[in-house]
């Protein structure tokens, strides 16, 4: 299958038995997108053993956030889960506001709804092309791609950035939207449910599709608790979990939508969860933009680096550190409340959890993040293990897992 | 159900394991002690009031800056949620101090498996009865625990796996995977050229 390249990497293992050998799948690998390895005890195509490793992209968030501030831990937010980081940036902000008690103008909580329902369609797009791809319909992945594309200038035309955007603040965003914003994004949502219908009919009924996806991957609803998947794959199993439903955020409590679920919990009914999904992402967008109020986008006692100077917090410019051209940003002891909050968000892989404890410093004293990717890389072996191989790229699929996300 | 009567019903059912409870931001906690931590999150479970049947996140926490609090030195913090109920309560639950060990709850969920191993990795509290008490994210050969307060957020230090993984890629340049090294044959291809130009003049 692959050339040896040394005595440690791919080499058959014979135990007696001739046709059982190991096999190192990743970390370089296109299906498993991102940096994970998966080590397969095979049985010629039978899976016996499946072991996950990740850690490969691990960059020590939670440590990294004790030492800076609230707002200045925003940007890691945006290498999380790098495909949707506007989502990210959005969970972020909810789960600081909730601790510090900082709230946000109605203006500003619509903008964020639109720029996280954006968000989500361009996850999905994506994990529509790339699934469909390793499974192997390829026609999906340029038209999946041509939207995202337009997503992604309108992100653009917002915020200068396409990827990472660091556009949301505590206490508001950081820029207004604009007319043009607006009329292109509307021209967008007007397209894009016959663009939806246009990737249903490549592989909707598709007889390869449907023999690569029902029946495959099947999580009863209370495996896929135990297991504690969240997001489409949980909802795929037939529960009634969407946190913008359960605990609404932002102004998911202004707009009406649906919450697609799935009864048979395999890969279909998860395919077909997203899918419908994308529909009421788009039916959001458009009730965001017939909505959307005037008024302030950032309010006045959110701490941040682009507002003037005002009661105990002070902007200074570091001349000794780093040279003068860095704004360093100081919170006086004393001025954040004492506790701990844990907030979630519906990011578009399922929920992310914010776990904040604050000791009354500006910095947080623990911060953890519940990274839906991670647990749902801790799900593939109890998926893939008796399957075979091909099913355990179709599974990694269906799973939508982002390994930045992942390994924080 | 009411967070405060959740508490009240935790407190009734476990009088000798809650050591306190608290509200911040309209979230309540329990804090308990570990000993009998697999009981007190059976019974949120499956007790037919509670039906805590998700388990959001699972963390450590050190606590050596605030043990001033009453607070042992590490804590591992659930955050449950009921979808059926629609309520949530977060447990700190106190780590013993003798070995910095506490009972695994892969037995109520499985997809504690990789949270509790990432707790071990980065904070070393050991699991007893968990299935697979390895490092997660950082590699097998790590020293320390980076979460921990006395571990620094810089160092001179050099892990001791980058010396391998160098002698390793030495090891490997031997095959040469067919490609040529770029500046000698660049080279040799010209002056060959050259070669056969001045020849042909």
């Amino acid at each position: 299958m692959t050339r040896p390249i040394s005595k440690t990497i791919n080499v058959p293992v014979a135990d007696g038995d001739g046709d059982r050998y190991t096999l190192r799948m990743g970390p370089q690998h296109p299906a498993t997108h991102g940096v994970l390895r998966v080590d397969l005890e095979l049985d010629g195509e039978t899976i016996l053993k499946c072991t996950p490793h990740v850690g490969y992209l691990h960059r020590g968030f939670e440590k990294l956030a004790e030492h800076r501030t609230y707002a200045q831990s925003l940007i890691l937010t945006d290498r999380l889960d790098y495909i949707a980081a506007m989502s990210n940036n959005v969970g972020y902000c909810v789960a600081v506001e909730k601790l510090l008690g900082v709230s946000c103008p109605m203006r500003a909580k619509y903008i964020r709804t639109i720029v996280g329902e954006m968000s989500r369609l361009c996850s999905h797009l994506l994990w529509l092309a790339t699934h469909a791809l390793d499974i192997g319909a390829m026609t999906v992945f340029l038209y999946c791609f041509r939207e995202r594309e337009i997503l992604l200038d309108l992100f653009e035309k917002l915020c200068g950035a396409r990827l990472t955007f660091s556009y949301t603040r505590i206490g508001g965003v950081r820029q207004d939207v604009t007319a043009d914003f607006m009329s292109e994004l509307q021209r967008f949502v007007d397209i894009f449910p016959s663009k939806v219908s246009d990737y249903e009919t490549l592989i909707d009924t598709n007889r390869i599709w449907l023999k690569r996806t029902v029946g495959i991957g099947v999580l009863s609803a209370d495996e896929a608790l135990s297991l504690g998947l969240t997001g489409a794959c949980l909802r795929g199993s037939g529960v009634d979990y969407d946190i913008r439903k359960h605990r609404p955020y932002d102004a998911y409590d202004q707009v009406d939508f649906e919450v697609p679920i799935g009864a048979d919990g395999d890969i279909y009914a998860r395919y077909r969860c997203r899918m419908e999904e994308m529909l009421q992402s788009n039916k959001i967008l458009q009730q965001c933009i017939d909505q959307l109020p005037p008024g302030p986008i950032f309010n006045d006692d959110a701490p941040d680096l682009v507002m003037p100077m005002q009661g105990e917090r002070k902007i200074e410019a570091d001349t000794t550190t780093y040279g003068s051209g860095l704004i360093k940003f100081i919170d006086e002891h004393g001025s954040h409340p004492v506790g701990d909050v844990y907030v979630s968000t519906e990011v578009p892989k399922g929920e992310l959890g914010f776990y904040f404890i604050s000791d009354g410093s500006g910095h947080p004293y623990r911060m953890h993040i519940r990274s839906p990717s991670f647990i749902h890389i801790g799900a593939i072996p109890y998926l893939a293990e008796g399957g075979f191989i091909a099913d355990l790229i179709a599974n990694i699929g269906t799973l939508d897992v982002v390994l930045g996300e992942c390994d924080r | 159900m009411e967070s405060m009567e959740i508490a009240k019903r935790l407190q009734a059912q476990f009088p000798d394991e809650v050591l306190d409870a608290y509200e911040h931001q309209g979230q309540r906690a329990v804090i308990v002690s570990g000993e009998k931590i697999v009981d007190i999150l059976r019974w949120l479970r499956d007790d037919s009031l509670m039906d805590f049947k998700h388990l959001m996140s699972l963390c450590a926490v050190d606590n050596i800056k605030r043990m001033e609090d009453g607070l042992l030195r590490f804590e591992i913090v659930y955050n449950l949620y009921s979808i059926n109920k629609k309520h949530s309560i977060r447990i700190r639950a106190q780590v013993r101090e003798a070995d910095h060990s506490i009972d695994t709850v892969t037995t109520l969920w499985t997809g504690a498996d990789w949270l509790e191993r990432e707790c071990y990795d980065l904070m070393g509290i050991t699991f007893i009865g968990h299935p697979d008490m390895r490092r997660i994210l950082l590699p097998d050969d790590w020293e320390g625990h980076p979460l921990r307060k006395e571990y620094p957020l810089k160092g001179k230090e050099e892990w001791i796996g980058l010396t391998k993984i160098i002698e390793k890629a030495e090891e490997l340049r031997q095959y040469s995977f067919g490609y040529k090294k770029p500046k000698e044959s660049t080279k040799s291809s010209e002056s060959s050229e050259l070669t056969d130009k001045q020849g042909n003049d």
